[in-house]
């Protein structure tokens, strides 16, 4: 056995790469329960990956089939409906975990210095997993499909001067059509899934070039044994962390299973009540909404009156939201990470933070009302003001001093 | 040749040259695939136009036909529908149809349409595309005691009354789009296609 790893060794860097990134990658000893997350988005990368081929085995991506594939699979392809409650509540379950993952860097300052590109590869994720599934969604074929598509695509149509031909290009007809259906399903089966795996390594590679933040927002490469040259406060990644997140993986899977088993819909915020009648063409539902996942930008997108006879500033405003997240690193001037060490004024920005983006989340669902229009653009002040006032909080915050080596707590 | 000797700016010259070669190949290659997402010859030829018999439209009652795709409605309006109409201008985004982009020049008129009856719109709204609803029912409980009776707009609450305007406070910016049509006969109509053609 020695000898065949001598042999493969020579040829191929497999026990240096696995002493690289897992039994010599040193991490530090003080992770908590919101380091989970990462290892969990991975997990669902890989359910969504191997439920999403075996589903490509029986969909047929053509407006007339589509709908009837997707009830064929939820009917009498044997355990279809299994493997399609995996796929959907996957999806719900990868932007979750996100979520979650995205909240530990911004409580942590995992973003800042010098981890800026992995966050920026992490936003970049973040936007593929968005078009990944905004183009799976489509595919049902179902009337929420259809009309949150055509919304979706006419956004693009508000772009000043190339707008139309734009949503035109995207569609390839002039509504949303079999040829949309075709190439969505080119772009969620192959196109994004290539990238997204691509990003996802780049973002491990540099994380274990620099090493993972920690929820004292201390470096441990700073301090290292003279001897052996470990971080003091480091831990072998496996078998300590491969061993927690082990326990991460057993807890998720418990409640991921019970969702797919007994409440694959959600009660309509994963799989919306519209989308069991097929598309109509000629007759929106009286109520369209987006998956939850992305109705914090949907208030935005509302909260925006037209200006100048054009809903760009809208469709602007919404685009910004999202793509604000690239600069975080560079607004935030605290002179420590964690929160744990941060003053009044950055947890009361992030405390009204994540009000502003539940509270624009449920009212994405709502329907139109003049009440709730207003509620809507309070919080979406809200929103914007946690990171355009960011570079003034965070430096005249007061600060607690940052300890010299992680703590136990 | 010594190392010493390498002439550098050559060698710059060729990488840069190589470079700019390369980079037009590239950019010349990326044009058929680019284009092949537009819309078929197929799609382009699904565009024409639609007949449609007026005479099954009962009074106040809307009629939706395929036109390009999209919903085009057909909308028997009545002697009160029409009476309405002129009521309510100070509300209106655009109430003298000014936009030149959203109607054809004959139905730039105050019911915007040729025959005053028979409203025909595109009913895509002009905000993302979402197909409003024909509200026909003056002062309907959920649109206000004001409500003349239009069309509500289920997304992202539009407003248009029954000549397809927008009303003022709607996330739409236009008036709904009238498509080129013409009159064949008193009760026929042929959707997408001019007059004067």
């Amino acid at each position: 056995m020695d000898k065949l790893l001598a042999w493969v060794d020579a040829r191929l860097p497999l026990t240096a790469t696995y002493k690289a990134h897992l039994s010599e990658y040193f991490a530090p000893k003080n992770f908590n329960f919101w380091y989970y997350f990462g290892s969990l988005a991975l997990l669902v990368l890989v359910i969504q990956i191997l439920s999403g081929i075996f589903l490509t085995m029986h969909y047929k991506p053509d407006a007339e089939l589509a709908f009837s594939s997707v009830e064929y699979i939820m009917r009498d392809v044997p355990w279809g409906w299994l493997i399609r409650y995996i796929h959907s509540t996957g999806a719900s379950a990868f932007f979750l975990v996100v979520y979650l993952h995205m909240y530990r860097g911004l409580i942590y300052g995992s973003y800042r210095g010098p981890r800026e590109l992995i966050w920026i590869f992490g936003v970049l994720i973040y936007l593929v997993l968005m078009g990944e599934a905004f183009f799976g969604y489509l595919l049902p074929w179902g009337q929420m499909s259809y009309w949150g598509a055509q919304v979706i695509v006419n956004l693009f149509s508000s772009v000043p001067f190339i707008g139309e031909d734009l949503s035109v290009w995207i569609r390839g007809d002039f509504v949303v059509s079999d040829a949309t259906l075709n190439r969505f399903f080119a772009f969620h089966v192959i196109a994004f899934p290539l990238v997204l795996l691509g990003l996802v390594a780049v973002h491990l590679v540099a994380l274990h070039e620099v090493g993972s933040n920690n929820p004292d927002g201390v470096e441990i490469k700073k301090n290292k044994d003279p001897v052996t040259h470990i971080p003091v406060d480091g831990i072998p990644f496996h078998p300590y962390y491969t061993v927690k997140d082990i326990l991460g993986v057993v807890v998720f899977l418990i409640v991921f299973s019970a969702i797919v088993f007994f409440a694959p819909e959600m009660g309509g915020y994963f799989l919306e009540a519209n989308n069991f009648i097929p598309a109509d063409p000629l007759k929106t539902p009286p109520h369209i909404a987006p998956v939850w996942y992305f109705t914090p930008y949907y208030a935005v997108l509302r909260a925006i009156p037209p200006m100048f006879g054009s809903q760009f500033p809208g469709v602007a405003a919404m685009g910004v939201a999202v793509l604000i997240f690239f600069v975080l690193p560079w607004l935030d001037k605290s002179p420590v990470k964690s929160i744990r060490y941060r003053g009044p004024k950055f947890k009361i920005a992030l405390a009204l933070f994540i009000v502003a983006f539940i509270g624009l989340g449920w009212l994405g669902i709502q329907p139109v009302t003049p009440l709730y229009t207003w509620m809507a653009r309070i919080l979406t002040a809200v929103y914007f003001g946690f990171f355009f006032l960011m570079p003034w909080y965070t430096k005249n915050d007061t600060h607690k001093p940052e300890p010299q080596r992680v703590t136990d707590k | 040749m010594s190392d010493m000797n390498v002439d550098k700016s050559k060698r710059r010259f060729l990488v840069v040259a190589t470079s700019a070669v390369g980079g037009v190949a590239a950019a010349g290659t990326v044009i058929p695939f680019v284009a092949s997402m537009l819309p078929s010859a197929r799609a382009l030829a699904a565009g024409a136009p639609v007949e449609v018999d007026l005479s099954k439209v009962e009074p106040g009652m809307q009629l939706t036909v395929e036109w390009r795709g999209k919903p085009v409605w057909i909308v028997n309006r009545t002697k009160e529908m029409l009476d309405l109409l002129g009521k309510h201008d100070d509300r209106l985004v655009d109430p003298a149809s000014d936009s030149t982009s959203q109607q054809p020049e004959y139905c730039k008129n105050p019911t915007r349409s040729i025959k005053p009856q028979y409203l025909i719109a595109v009913g895509i709204c002009t905000h993302l595309g979402c197909s409003p609803t024909y509200r026909k029912e003056i002062g309907a409980a959920d649109l206000g005691a004001d409500w003349p009776g239009g069309f509500f707009c289920p997304c992202h609450g539009s407003r248009f009354d029954l000549a397809a305007r927008v009303f003022n406070g709607s996330p739409a910016p236009t008036n709904l789009v009238i498509p080129p049509h013409k009159y064949l006969s008193e009760t026929k109509v042929l959707i997408g296609e001019d007059a004067k053609a």
